[in-house]
């Protein structure tokens, strides 16, 4: 709203209205809430959708829907489809600086995080015929058995994305999960929340199956606990909160057993916050047996 | 197809003679005390328990039952121990561990007796699987502890401090080696917690680590029941729990940790499907269903207690079975002859026989082999449910004893279907002669460890676990080191 009106002189600027991402479209929250986003001065930047259980389980769904797709993908072109939302990235630099600015971040921290996220992509993307051969063994058994372990995704995860990183930190939580094969949901930063959506436009175009990143914003508040507790999500990641928090989500996610993977107090632009085990976090290990004999 | 005449009836006219293990060399004391900073000592409490053989039902000893004072003692001698054990040199860690190792192989058939008395696991296992893999674990994970940097590619590793485990009943001394070996290895130390029917050969662990000169408290053994295992859970001043038992435990635990900053591991319960088709090697195969399932008496929690059999060939598999099962022998666990010894407990054989009636109930057709019973202690002859469904209870929940519940498949998909639709994940067997089948099947279950034509094996290298609701983390090879350890940039 304000950044379409500030633009034009000469002719009206469009507004773009700011959705939740769920199996590869956009709709409004079922919710019909809102919730305004304010820049420094109070002016409304743009209505947030004020996502809600329902929301969340639709987006569920949609995940548990295309993982099992998504994970038989090869490397190859798992690895060429986060390249290419690298890509699309890029191409939206402007776009996402402008969208970073409004939300408060300085300019220059605004150019820094974008290319950041660019590159970060590019890493993972790297990795994605990679870590299986650096994280898998084949194990000297003492039995005539050939046996080797391997990584498989854990599932669906459910991603509580970092509060004060909206861009660089959000895709530092959903690309290592998608690399190795898993699908997710998202809660987006709810005082950053617009690079987010902006993002799922960017998947959109990168030939990310529908389903297999899921963007929600709302109020973490109301939100967490769902996150943790939903029966058909395999693993959660959370990257705020005190320890109350914590233990609304490792409480709520006993209930299935679930992973629980905190990360907290990570300075995401920093190099520090790239690493395969980031991947290896939502992963299985599976060990298989076989006989060798004639 | 018409079934076929039992050719399996061995002992026809000739029979077994008993082939009993000797016990003489085998010292059980009449009272087991806490090993608490390197030193046998009373429970605070004055308080002790028996524990019974399985098999007769007759008192074996009394054992220490450890409360919350305990447990904090075992935690601060653990603490106390920690640094001066994190900081000793490597090697020489590991050189303790192995120490462990050659003791346990010297006193293995003492330890393998025990365990058979104790627990009522066949002789043939505890000598041969139980007792020889424990002593494997400590050598496997001994060789770890000064080249733990190469196990985790651009990371410092460092140890997390004490660790609070808690084992089950199952495979007690195996279980015990499967949680302390790494636990030392990675420079923590130790308060482990035996089962509460089990608690012997820990006990004897204790003496081999004593006899090993590990610095006291490096490993503490209390003894008790589920109060026990809670005090040492909820021990704020534990880093890290390691917990194998059942799911519904595993909650509890999971719940009871929210909030702190503990590391966790959980092996939990399962209910594979052993999974069998038309082209598999169908007496293998009937082998293989026989290993999945009365191994240990079914109690495993990666037993193969779901049989789904190809539709074309389960009249054959199933009639086989029921040959194969005709030939088990049930009862006494010393008897080097005997297949299937004594049910842990008399409440787990309260457990498997509500699930008998439950199963005939839900409309199953039960099937048990007629080999006759001792009539002291706890007996299950080996049974089998067929004509039951997915929602069925004996096909869901964890029986944890001697129960087989069969299905069969016309399909490779609903082969899956089924064998995934549980909430657990821990193992899966797969028996076909067809290569390509086999790789789409071990990719298709979901489950941490899956034996194709094959089942039931184990190995300090071979890393186990489960997905979904059978747990959290791995143990074994170099993956299990990952519970034990801190990874920093």
């Amino acid at each position: 709203m304000a950044t379409a009106a500030k633009r034009g002189k000469q002719r009206l600027a469009v507004a773009k209205t700011y959705k939740i991402y769920i199996d590869g479209k956009f709709p409004r929250t079922e919710s019909g809430r809102y919730f305004p986003l304010e820049d420094r001065k109070g002016n409304v930047i743009a209505n947030i959708c004020r996502g809600s259980r329902k929301d969340f389980r639709n987006a569920v769904v949609a995940a548990r829907k295309a993982q099992p797709g998504w994970a038989k993908a090869s490397a190859y072109l798992r690895g060429q489809i986060l390249y290419r939302i690298a890509e699309m990235l890029e191409g939206r630099r402007d776009q996402f600086i402008a969208e970073l600015s409004l939300q408060g971040v300085a300019r220059r921290t605004a150019e820094k995080e974008v290319d950041g996220s660019i590159d970060r992509l590019i890493y993972f993307a790297g990795w994605s015929d990679k870590y299986q051969q650096v994280f898998s063994s084949v194990n000297p058994v003492s039995s005539s058995h050939f046996n080797f372990s391997v990584l498989e995704p854990t599932g669906v995860v459910s991603i509580l994305a970092p509060e004060r990183s909206g861009l660089i930190g959000l895709i530092s939580n959903i690309a290592p999960a998608i690399v190795g094969g898993n699908s997710c949901v998202v809660l987006a930063s709810e005082s950053l929340p617009l690079c987010a959506i902006s993002f799922a436009e960017v998947l959109q175009v990168a030939d990310v199956p529908a389903g297999v990143v899921n963007i929600l914003t709302g109020h973490r508040s109301e939100l967490t606990e769902h996150f943790a507790s939903h029966m058909d999500v395999n693993a959660v990641i959370y990257c705020d909160g005190d320890k109350k928090v914590a233990r609304v989500i490792q409480e709520a996610a006993a209930d299935n057993i679930k992973h629980v993977v905190r990360r907290t107090k990570i300075n995401w632009p920093d190099k520090t916050a790239q690493h395969p085990y980031l991947i290896s976090d939502t992963q299985e290990i599976k060990t298989v047996w076989h006989p060798i004999g004639t | 197809m018409a079934a076929p005449e039992n050719k399996l009836a061995f002992d026809d006219g000739w029979q077994y003679s008993p082939a009993p293990e000797s016990t003489d060399h085998v010292k059980i004391d009449k009272r087991y005390e806490l090993f608490i900073g390197g030193k046998f000592v009373a429970p605070e409490k004055g308080k002790y328990f028996d524990t019974i053989n399985p098999a007769t039902e007759e008192r074996l000893s009394r054992v220490a039952d450890a409360s919350a004072l305990d447990v904090d003692k075992a935690v601060k001698a653990a603490r106390k121990a920690y640094g001066p054990w994190s900081r000793l040199k490597a090697a020489e860690r590991g050189k303790y561990i192995y120490r462990i190792a050659r003791i346990m192989q010297e006193r293995s058939r003492e330890f393998a007796v025990i365990e058979s008395l104790d627990g009522g696991k066949p002789i043939r296992e505890s000598r041969d699987v139980d007792i020889p893999l424990a002593a494997a674990h400590f050598f496997y994970y001994a060789g770890w502890a000064d080249k733990l940097e190469y196990a985790f590619p651009g990371r410092k590793v460092k140890p997390l401090g004490v660790a609070g485990q808690v084992i089950p009943w199952n495979f007690p001394m195996l279980m015990a080696s499967w949680k302390i070996a790494p636990a030392l290895a990675c420079g923590n130390t130790v308060v482990l917690k035996p089962a509460e029917t089990t608690p012997l050969t820990a006990m004897k662990l204790a003496e081999v680590i004593a006899d090993a000169g590990l610095p006291p408290g490096v490993v503490n053994i209390v003894t008790g029941a589920g109060d026990t295992g809670a005090a040492v859970v909820t021990h704020p001043d534990v880093d890290k729990v390691a917990f194998t038992g059942s799911t519904s435990v595993g909650r509890v635990i999971q719940k009871a940790l929210a909030g702190t900053n503990k590391k966790y591991t959980l092996e939990l319960g399962g209910k594979a499907a052993n999974i069998v088709f038309a082209d598999a090697a169908i007496d293998q195969a009937v082998e293989g269903i026989v290993t999945g399932i009365f191994f240990n008496q079914g109690h495993v929690c990666c037993a193969g207690s779901r049989l789904l059999v190809q539709e074309s060939v389960a009249d054959e598999v199933v009639q086989k079975l029921k040959d194969r099962m005709e030939t088990l022998i049930v009862g006494d666990p010393l008897d080097k002859n005997t297949d299937i010894g004594a049910i842990n407990s008399a409440s787990q054989l309260k457990t498997i026989e509500a699930y008998l009636e439950i199963g005939q109930e839900e409309g199953g057709t039960m099937y048990q082999s007629s080999c006759a019973v001792p009539d002291k202690g706890y007996w299950c002859r080996p049974t089998i449910f067929t004509g039951v469904s997915q929602s069925n209870r004996v096909v869901q929940e964890e029986i944890f004893g001697p129960v087989l519940a069969i299905q069969t498949f016309r399909t490779f998909d609903e082969a899956v279907s089924k064998a995934n639709n549980t909430p657990y994940g821990l193992s899966g067997g797969i028996w076909t002669d067809k290569g390509a089948k086999i790789f789409k099947m071990t990719q298709s279950v979901r489950a941490g460890v899956v034996w194709a034509n094959t089942f039931n094996k184990f190995d300090p290298a071979s890393p186990f676990g489960g997905y979904k609701e059978s747990g959290v983390g791995r143990e074994g090879g170099l993956h299990g080191l990952g519970a034990y350890l801190k990874l920093e940039a």
